[in-house]
């Protein structure tokens, strides 16, 4: 409960539309209702790229629900559900 | 003084060129084999650098961290770690590197780092990256890292040369032994630390050109369109099964002339007897009717390994996520399950990039339902001798519609088999998560497809060889002996002990509208597939004399109705004919137990489809 500066414009990834593109705030992963345990969710987003400050931007949404979305993290592409964005703080 | 073998393995993120490095290195001079316990290729091939030394390297699977979340991370893990058992622990790690895309694997890199393990980091695809218009400081990068690096162009060769000599150097230096391994698994904040780490290295050492691969986002434009992708992907899938009923014709057909030829060689010169029918009968007709299905083998495997080349594969699983999602299964399973349209095998054993166990257990319990390249065979020989080639709506061929149909049958079930089991078996079913890195397009390398497709056809011919050879032996036995007694009417075969076991099953089977001639056809037909239509082959040759064995597709026609010929097509769909895929299962789930309930389960629903398939023909006028 720190930012409330940025709370403006600061959103989770997984609402985000296709063509969105902004920077890595921080990781909640409290936030998304995953199956994964938080800290091994926190765990496997880091793995892929999705760190603090990170550029990121959403390239493709699937078919159904706009779900999966294909994310251009720096310069690698990460295919992930939004519920597991949800996770991942941007703006 | 003879140097100890030294060990060397390659451990990378995945998609960074591990596989084409280790065929650089070890041209055929590699053996594949098994992790003991799991099913897990164990690629091990061998070299001899410039100063002689006789190195063994490893291919691992590739890997974002050494955490181990999957079985095949856990292989990755255990041998960096010295943990597996009758492994030698690697006396230098090849960390490789994708060029372009750095980041994950530099963060890798510094986690191997505490393993304490001699290490050299392989700029690999260094041609792309040059041509891309990134640039890498190496000296400078191999001062910040603390570990040698070379670059090197995997699948031209490039960079061995560089590279050899540096392993000799490292092998050299004997005094500096291995460091203490103080890996342990990293905490959240221990790997945000390495990532940060990673990033400043590259960007001290790294320049990336402004713009992304332009080639890969355009395709991408089209191909991951949410409407237009799928309609791609299915217009793909569809293009794969008519190629596999068109395209291979003429050189089936060429094939199966030669055999006609070959045993027609045999009838002319050797005496009437025993052994004129052997090699006519049993081994000719009976062999070489599988191998006529090489081309289409070949076709099916050429599609598959030249769409997972070019980076297709982890598009597909993107498109199909959440549609898959609907019948229970995970967005990774597609891959696995299209590698199962070649032989269920190979794609059983890829579930293990499954992390989820739920998630990996329905993929496995569906892949047999996948029609793989074994049915193929069968449902030629019944398509062509029952379905009229006709053209259909102008350019469709009635033959690969109804193809189409059987793979579409194929699928469907599976689906619903999965939507089943979540639906039943797995009810508190919380959907793991689908995270895949989608690589940049490549131009797939036809030397490394012609390897894949080589090594598939061969394993198809040596199990011509070897399994569907015995096999046929006993069938030309069973269907052989004892002989006709004299003065005996009909056909010798209808004394002989395959009659006497057909006939024993045939009440179980009459429902189904099998005769006892399928019925002595499914039962080695259990070993594999394909088996069947040899085997139905050397039954009919016997009992037909040699205009029989010309053409077993004919005397299919005369001897079976419509509505037989649709029931066994059927069966074929969901009977577990195959005990290699069985055995294959026991080992990946660890138990006889999760066999047993694909065994039975495929055998319920092979009968019950068979049994209704049948009687709906039969009430339509078609029996
Ligand atoms: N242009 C170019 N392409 C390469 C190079 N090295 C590998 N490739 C291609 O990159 C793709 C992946 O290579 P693989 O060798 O299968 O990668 P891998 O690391 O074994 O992948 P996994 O086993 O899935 O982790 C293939 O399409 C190769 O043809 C290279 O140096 N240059
Ligand atoms: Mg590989």
């Amino acid at each position: 409960m720190s930012e409330q500066t940025d709370i403006r414009t600061s959103q989770p990834l997984g609402l985000a539309k296709r063509g969105y593109s902004g920077v890595i705030q921080r990781l909640a992963v409290a936030d998304a209702a995953s199956a994964l345990a938080g800290h091994e969710l926190e765990s496997r987003l880091i793995e892929l790229g999705f760190v603090e400050g990170a550029r990121v931007e959403v390239l493709h949404e699937g078919i159904v629900g706009r779900d999966p979305i294909a994310v251009r993290v720096e310069n690698v592409t990460i295919a992930l559900r939004r519920r597991e964005a949800m996770a991942i703080i941007v703006a | 003084m003879e140097a100890p073998l030294l060990h060397l393995a390659l451990v990378g993120t995945p998609n960074s060129g591990k596989t084409s490095l280790f065929n650089a290195l070890t041209g055929s001079r590699q053996k594949v084999a098994n992790y003991p316990g799991v099913t897990v290729e164990r690629k091990e091939g061998f070299f001899v650098t410039p100063a002689g030394r006789q190195v063994s390297l490893v291919d691992l699977p590739g890997t974002y961290s050494l955490r181990g979340r999957s079985p095949d991370e856990e292989i990755t893990r255990d041998m960096v770690l010295g943990r597996t058992p009758g492994e030698a622990v690697p006396d230098l790690i090849l960390c490789v590197a994708d060029a372009t895309n750095l980041r994950l694997t530099i963060r890798l890199l510094l986690e191997l780092k505490n393993t304490g393990r001699p290490m050299m980091l392989v700029l690999n695809m260094f041609d792309i990256a040059a041509r891309r218009g990134v640039s890498v400081d190496v000296p400078k990068l191999s001062e910040a890292l603390g570990v040698p690096v070379v670059t090197s162009i995997a699948v031209r060769k490039g960079g061995i040369a560089e590279l050899l000599r540096r392993t000799d150097e490292i092998a050299a230096q004997e005094q500096t032994p291995a460091g203490p391994n103080r890996w342990q698994p990293l905490t959240a904040s221990q790997l945000r630390a390495t990532q940060r780490e990673a990033d400043r290295i590259i960007n001290s050492a790294v320049t990336l050109p402004a713009k992304p691969d332009t080639w890969t986002a355009q395709i991408d434009a089209v191909v991951l369109h949410p409407v237009a992708g799928l309609f791609i992907l299915a217009l793909i899938l569809f293009l794969m099964f008519q190629a596999v009923f068109a395209w291979a014709q003429p050189l089936m057909e060429l094939l199966s002339s030669a055999f006609d030829a070959l045993g027609q060689f045999v009838h002319d010169t050797l005496p009437e007897g025993l052994l004129q029918s052997f090699l006519q009968n049993g081994v000719i007709s009976g062999v070489g009717s599988v191998i006529v299905f090489l081309p289409q083998i070949i076709i099916i495997f050429l599609f598959i390994l030249l769409l997972e080349d070019f980076g297709y594969m982890a598009r597909a699983a993107f498109l199909m996520d959440r549609i898959m999602g609907g019948a229970g299964l995970h967005g990774r399973a597609f891959i696995p399950l299209l590698s199962s349209f070649a032989c269920a095998i190979p794609g059983i054993m890829a579930t293990r990039v499954i992390d989820n166990r739920r998630d990996r257990l329905t993929t496995i319990l569906i892949a047999p339902l996948m029609t793989c390249s074994a049915r193929i065979p069968v449902y030629t020989l019944i398509i062509s001798a029952f379905i009229p080639d006709r053209d259909v709506w102008g350019w469709f061929n009635l033959r690969g519609l109804v193809l189409f149909g059987l793979y579409a049958a194929g699928i469907t079930s599976a689906l619903g088999v999965s939507f089943l089991v979540k639906f039943f078996m797995l009810r508190d079913y919380a959907p793991a998560p689908f995270m895949l890195e989608l690589p940049d397009y490549k131009l797939p390398r036809l030397k490394s497809i012609a390897i894949g497709v080589y090594t598939r056809a061969k394993m198809f011919l040596q199990r011509a060889g070897t399994t569907i050879f015995s096999m046929m032996v006993l069938i030309w036995f069973l269907a052989s002996f004892p002989t006709a007694p004299a003065g005996a009417e009909g056909p010798a075969i209808n004394y002989s002990l395959a009659a006497i076991i057909g006939k024993a099953i045939e009440p179980l089977l009459a429902p189904l509208g099998f005769n006892w001639q399928i019925a002595v056809a499914l039962i080695p037909g259990m070993a594999a597939r394909e088996v069947a239509v040899a085997a139905l082959g050397t039954v009919y040759a016997i009992e037909g004399g040699k205009e029989a064995a010309d053409q077993i597709g004919h005397v299919l026609a005369t001897k079976w109705s419509l509505a037989t010929a649709l029931s066994l097509l059927v069966w074929y769909i969901f009977a577990p004919q195959c005990a290699s895929t069985l055995a294959v299962i026991r080992r990946e789930t660890g138990g006889w137990r999760w066999m047993a309930v694909t065994f039975f389960y495929m055998l319920a629903l092979a009968y019950l489809a068979s049994l209704a398939t049948y009687n709906i023909a039969v009430a339509l006028g078609a029996g």
